[in-house]
């Protein structure tokens, strides 16, 4: 059910954080508000304030980040790893959206950055939320060819290149999971319904012309939390780093079904 | 694991865009235009009730604030239809693309906003007010 306040274990907003001003000197300084939570300590989270000379950093916000751990505060806590938008480590929510750390320009942030976990998940550190439940229903859908026909004995199955266009796009989703914590229904859901990157990757397996569980595939969606919590929101479209469009995925995932009864 | 994990912050820290808006709207006017079936179900039984209760009850929603109301409630409907009308367009597969979804909000927005005026301006009219 829709929670709307977070618990009396999660709230920030009482709590005073620590504020690390700018190198004295500094002339193009931004201010990064990060939020914190140390699993160690019996205190609330709290929101604590860096300030960035970015004539000194790189242009991403990941850049500040990586300035702000080694050289601020070594106990900051994030995930990153690619630092080019390929691997979907450094998904967190800036300015407001959920987004990757390394391809936002700090420049397209007005005024004070401010960083938050990625929303309504468990937060393991700092910005590292527990994804346990998001690759499980990513696991739920099964995302791997399934056969029943034997493979030919001297190649690979073959596609068009039409039928391979289809599973092109939402091939390259990189379970960053910007989509499904940027989508309220998931926020309130999360224990039913898959959320957009499960459904995306559900669609580019019913797609596939070469998939025989396609019947299997559509039985599974066809439940009115599983598949129908989705309102048509678009958040998960407006924020997806790589510019997929779950919303479509999952509205053509409702029409197949819709398609079957007939 | 008995674990202490805080929750993330969500509702109070994502920017309001035009997608959760415009949802958020169509579930209060749903929820507003349910209640609203209470008064329309009044207004009935007063009409069955008889010319003294029906003359009461159009008293009541005549008055400068039932006709607030009823053009509160006008509005309400004439957004729940337009979006509604956008959904089932949703539903066929189009206007999922960013730009067209947004596009299709403002154009939403301002059918619905011009079906409410057309309905004061009749309701204006019918009260003899113009």
């Amino acid at each position: 059910m829709a929670e709307f306040t977070l618990p009396a274990n999660s709230r920030y907003t009482s709590v005073p954080g620590r504020a690390y001003p700018a190198p004295a000197g500094a002339s193009n300084v931004t201010t990064f508000r990060i939020y914190r939570f140390d699993p160690d300590t019996p205190a609330n989270p709290r929101i604590d304030s860096y300030g960035i000379d970015l004539d000194h950093c790189g242009p991403m916000v990941l850049d500040a980040l990586l300035k702000i751990k080694n050289e601020v505060d070594a106990t900051l806590t994030f995930r990153r790893s690619c630092r080019e938008g390929i691997c979907g480590s450094c998904a967190m929510n800036i300015d407001g959206l959920n987004t990757l750390a390394c391809t936002k320009a700090i420049a397209e942030v007005k005024g004070d950055v401010r960083i938050f976990p990625l929303p309504h998940l468990p937060v393991v550190k700092d910005l590292v939320p527990d994804l346990t439940e998001f690759y499980a229903q990513y696991a739920a859908v099964k995302p791997w060819l399934q056969t029943r026909t034997p493979a030919p004995p001297d190649r690979e199955r073959l596609q068009s290149k039409e039928d391979q266009e289809q599973v092109d796009r939402p091939s390259s989703c990189i379970l960053c999971a910007c989509c499904s914590t940027s989508c309220p229904s998931y926020w309130w859901n999360s224990d039913r319904f898959l959320g957009p990157a499960a459904l995306l990757a559900a669609y580019r397996w019913i797609v596939d012309s070469r998939d025989e569980a396609t019947g299997e595939r559509l039985d599974q969606l066809d439940d009115s939390f599983r598949l129908y919590r989705c309102h048509t929101i678009m958040n998960c479209t407006e924020a997806c780093p790589k510019d997929l469009n779950p919303a479509r995925a999952i509205a053509e995932i409702k029409k197949l079904l819709l398609e079957r009864q007939h | 694991m008995a674990t202490r994990r805080p929750l993330s912050p969500h509702l109070t820290v994502y920017r309001l865009m035009h997608t959760m808006v415009f949802s958020v709207l169509h579930r209060a006017t749903g929820v507003v235009l349910s209640v609203a079936l209470v008064l329309l179900a009044g207004w009935l039984l007063a009409l069955a009730a008889g010319p003294l209760a029906y003359a009461r009850a159009a008293t009541l929603f005549g008055s400068p604030p039932g006709l607030l109301l009823l053009l509160g409630l006008c509005g309400a409907f004439c957004y729940h239809l337009c979006n509604g009308i956008r959904h089932l367009v949703f539903d066929t597969g189009r206007c999922l693309e960013k730009d067209a979804a947004r596009r299709s909000g403002s154009v939403m927005l301002f059918a619905a906003l011009a079906l409410t005026a057309v309905s004061a301006l009749m309701m204006l009219r019918l009260r003899g007010w113009l």
